[in-house]
């Protein structure tokens, strides 16, 4: 390229230095307070702490409801929430599953319909899942209940987040 | 490509004059810093607003953290502060850039004072730019207590003891501010609304004021 062909007028070039220098400037402002109003969504998720929930003695092959306390950090709050678990043994295995309908979040019930013995069902829009917590084809839920992480010492169950399955 | 969607709104709006009509005047010779490199004072105005629009979007992005309860203010201050990425620089913008704007408003009103620029016909300006002033004095005012640590506390006890002190209307102008008798809960609402909705309110319908009437006038002569 020839000096020529390539002609920017003093205007051009100066517009281009204050464009420069300007865009500089707002995004030296603005980008710390993007990154602080991301915050939330790129901290998101955390270590979980273990609560102690049942003795594995109480425990059936019948799932049994367990209530039992959390503390939630929530920013400059810290509380204490009540939680639920379904837990239930299966041979030597324990299995605890959350109570949180996976359609739309309503709560689901033990053996509560009639119609469906053995069932964990939702009243909201009649979501049904078997005793593994699998939903049942042709409900509304489209993925098994979550599991609770867990830890067994000494005799007792300890539950942490739930998750995904 | 910006060329581009420019034409394409330009062509069917007709952009064009609206934005040359506001933006697209000559700078004098005796304000262009390039000139005469005094001309710099005639900058404060612009750097005021400047540090006016960074005080509004810093102050936008503090309040999605702020809570205005006298329980959990503090903490909720110290949580965007310490636990938030980039608190600390959000915050201090805000923080700093409140005393900057004074200092700029401060210098400019100086320009304006011993340039005479406030004579006939822009005495109305002057005007204006005096309420600009203490609209941003009570920014400062009430954005203090917002914190609701031991300075904020006890800067505001001070504030309306000095609001109580005038004749007359002293008592009320106190429980008025204060929301009551005590200096609390409801001072801390009160002080948050004023900060954060009634005083930019007012702040930006008196800059329009004061930018319409410059363009209207242009910059004053030269000394
Ligand atoms: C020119 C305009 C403004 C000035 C001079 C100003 C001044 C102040 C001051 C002095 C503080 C105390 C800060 C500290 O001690 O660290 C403060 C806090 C605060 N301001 Fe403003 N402010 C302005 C505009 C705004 C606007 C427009 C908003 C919101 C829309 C806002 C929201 C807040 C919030 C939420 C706090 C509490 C958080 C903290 O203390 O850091 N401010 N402001
Ligand atoms: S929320 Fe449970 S079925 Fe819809």
């Amino acid at each position: 390229m020839s000096e020529k062909e390539h002609k920017v007028s003093r205007r051009q070039f100066l517009s281009y230095c204050l464009m420069g220098v300007g865009g500089f400037m707002a995004a030296a402002a603005v980008t710390p307070m993007a990154r602080f109003a991301l915050d939330p969504a790129l901290e998101a998720g955390g270590e979980s702490d273990y609560v102690s929930v049942a003795s594995v003695d109480d425990l059936t092959e019948e799932p049994k409801r367990f209530d039992f306390k959390v503390t939630v950090e929530d920013a400059w709050y810290e509380s204490e929430q009540s939680r639920t678990a379904w837990i239930y043994r299966e041979g030597n295995e324990i299995i605890a599953l959350s109570p949180v309908c996976t359609h739309l979040g309503c709560t689901v019930n033990w053996d509560a319909n009639e119609d469906h013995p053995n069932q964990f069902y939702c009243p909201c829009h009649h979501g049904r899942f078997e005793k593994s917590g699998k939903n049942i084809a042709n409900t509304p839920p489209t993925r098994p209940l979550d599991v609770y992480d867990m830890e067994v010492r000494d005799g007792t169950v300890y539950l942490g987040r739930t998750i995904q399955r | 490509m910006l060329q581009k969607i420019y034409d394409w709104i330009d062509e069917r709006l007709d952009i064009t004059p609206m934005w040359r009509d506001i933006a697209d005047h000559e700078v004098p010779e005796h304000v262009n810093p390039a000139h005469h490199f005094s001309a710099f004072v005639y900058c404060f105005g612009g750097l005021t607003f400047f540090v006016t629009v960074i005080q509004i979007l810093s102050g936008m992005f503090l309040t999605m953290y702020y809570v205005p309860d006298i329980i959990h203010a503090y903490e909720s201050v110290y949580f965007l502060q310490n636990e938030v990425t980039h608190g600390v620089i959000v915050r201090g913008m805000h923080h700093w850039g409140a005393s900057l704007v004074i200092v700029m408003m401060f210098l400019h009103t100086l320009r304006v004072f011993f340039t005479g620029s406030y004579k006939k016909p822009r005495e109305l300006n002057w005007v204006v730019g005096v309420l600009i002033f203490f609209v941003m004095l009570g920014l400062g005012f009430t954005g203090y207590l917002l914190p609701w640590d031991m300075k904020a506390y006890f800067a505001t006890v001070v504030g309306l003891e000095i609001a109580e002190s005038a004749p007359v209307i002293g008592g009320f102008a106190k429980a008025l501010l204060a929301g009551g008798e005590i200096i609390g809960a409801q001072t801390l609402t009160r002080f948050f609304a004023i900060h954060v909705f009634f005083l930019p309110g007012a702040l930006l319908g008196l800059l329009g004021a004061h930018f319409y009437m410059i363009r209207k006038q242009g910059i004053s002569g030269p000394l």
